[in-house]
């Protein structure tokens, strides 16, 4: 059966205010399934507030190949990083 | 019968139920078509698990003869066990036991509902937070009744057999009797009359299997003793296994 039960990516936010966040995969039949299995699966230690499921397919991901074309030019352009600014002591939350 | 022992009868009644269901679908562990199925019915046993655990714990407290949950769930016999017949029949297939949870969590979530406002504190306590639960038991039913009826022809015609196979055990669901008259009389009653749970049941059960494309069995004999300890011989077999590790090794633990 799972041959034919398509994959779905689950995501959960833990609490309010929080992003979702990718935390696994199951097998359903569709989406309203996927939801439930979702909640069955990854949040039965009351782990959640709210839960998506977005079919694996739909999913368009960076290949490994790509890694050195895609990030490494990031990496040595030091001054896209705010980290020339003075921070002043009393500001906590930047 | 005084009033302290028909709210233990009455309390091993729920409580039963919701042991023997659970035991049950313990029995799907590791054997469910799919792994999310698998974890989905365990969860479903553990809900139920943890409302037989409050129930027979109360019903041991009323008794007041020093039993407590595992004294009750594991050194009585089949004859002292007053859950209804449905929940003990065997699970059958995904379908039979699709069937049952559509007709056992129809039923608990009319009688929790009902239950919170019970006069008896404990019981309105344990009902409330199990209405919850059960919610989620029978939406999870319901969706695969639907899936399932309105699935495929062998799907159909297998969510058909289900049906065939658990309706005889539905009317007893709904049986009031001296016990259920007597706790529910008066102003501030402390159980449900099981009987006016049947027409919200049906309306709710009815949709489901329309919308599914199926047909309620009619004409079905019913079948029924569960409460008065009168057991099919499935009980016997199901209580072996429950009890067979704390009845060798008593007060064992982990």
């Amino acid at each position: 059966m799972s041959a034919e039960w398509p994959l779905w990516e689950v995501f959960v936010r833990a609490r309010r205010g929080l992003s979702h966040v990718h935390v696994g995969s199951l097998h359903a039949p569709d989406a309203e399934m996927a939801l439930r299995n979702a909640r069955d699966v990854y949040t039965r230690r009351n782990e959640g507030v709210s839960i998506w499921v977005v079919p694996s397919e739909r999913i368009t991901a960076s290949s490994p190949e790509e890694k050195d074309a895609f990030f490494d030019p990031a990496a040595d352009k030091v001054y896209r990083h705010p980290t020339f600014y003075e921070v002043p002591a009393e500001v906590k939350h930047l | 019968m005084s009033e302290q022992s028909q709210l233990v009868e009455y309390a091993l009644r729920l409580g039963d139920d919701a042991l023997v269901l659970a035991q049950r679908l313990g029995e799907w562990v590791a054997r469910a078509p799919e792994l999310e199925e698998d974890v989905a019915m365990a969860n479903v046993a553990l809900d139920l698990l943890g409302q037989a655990r409050a129930l027979l714990t109360y019903a041991g407290e009323v008794e007041g003869a020093g039993r407590d949950e595992d004294a009750l769930a594991y050194w009585r016999d089949d004859r002292d066990f007053r859950n209804a017949l449905l929940v003990e029949a065997p699970g059958g297939d995904f379908a039979v036991t699709t069937a049952r949870q559509l007709v056992f969590a129809a039923y608990q979530y009319e009688l929790y509902e009902r239950l919170r406002s019970s006069a008896d504190q404990t019981l309105a306590a344990i009902a409330g937070k199990a209405v919850k639960e059960v919610h989620y038991h029978r939406d999870h039913a319901t969706q695969w009744v639907l899936r399932l009826g309105d699935g495929t022809e062998e799907s159909h015609r297998r969510m058909r057999a289900g049906l065939d196979t658990v309706w005889p055990y539905v009317d007893e669901l709904f049986d009031a009797d001296d016990l259920t008259a007597a706790l529910s009389a008066g102003t501030a009653p402390i159980a449900v009359d099981p009987a006016e749970l049947r027409d919200p049941w049906q309306a709710y059960v009815g949709a489901v299997l329309a919308e599914a494309g199926l047909e309620p069995p009619d004409d079905v004999p019913a079948r029924r003793g569960g409460r008065q300890g009168l057991h099919t011989e499935h009980l016997g077999h199901l209580l072996a296994e429950l009890q067979h590790l704390h009845r060798s090794h008593p007060g064992a633990t982990w």
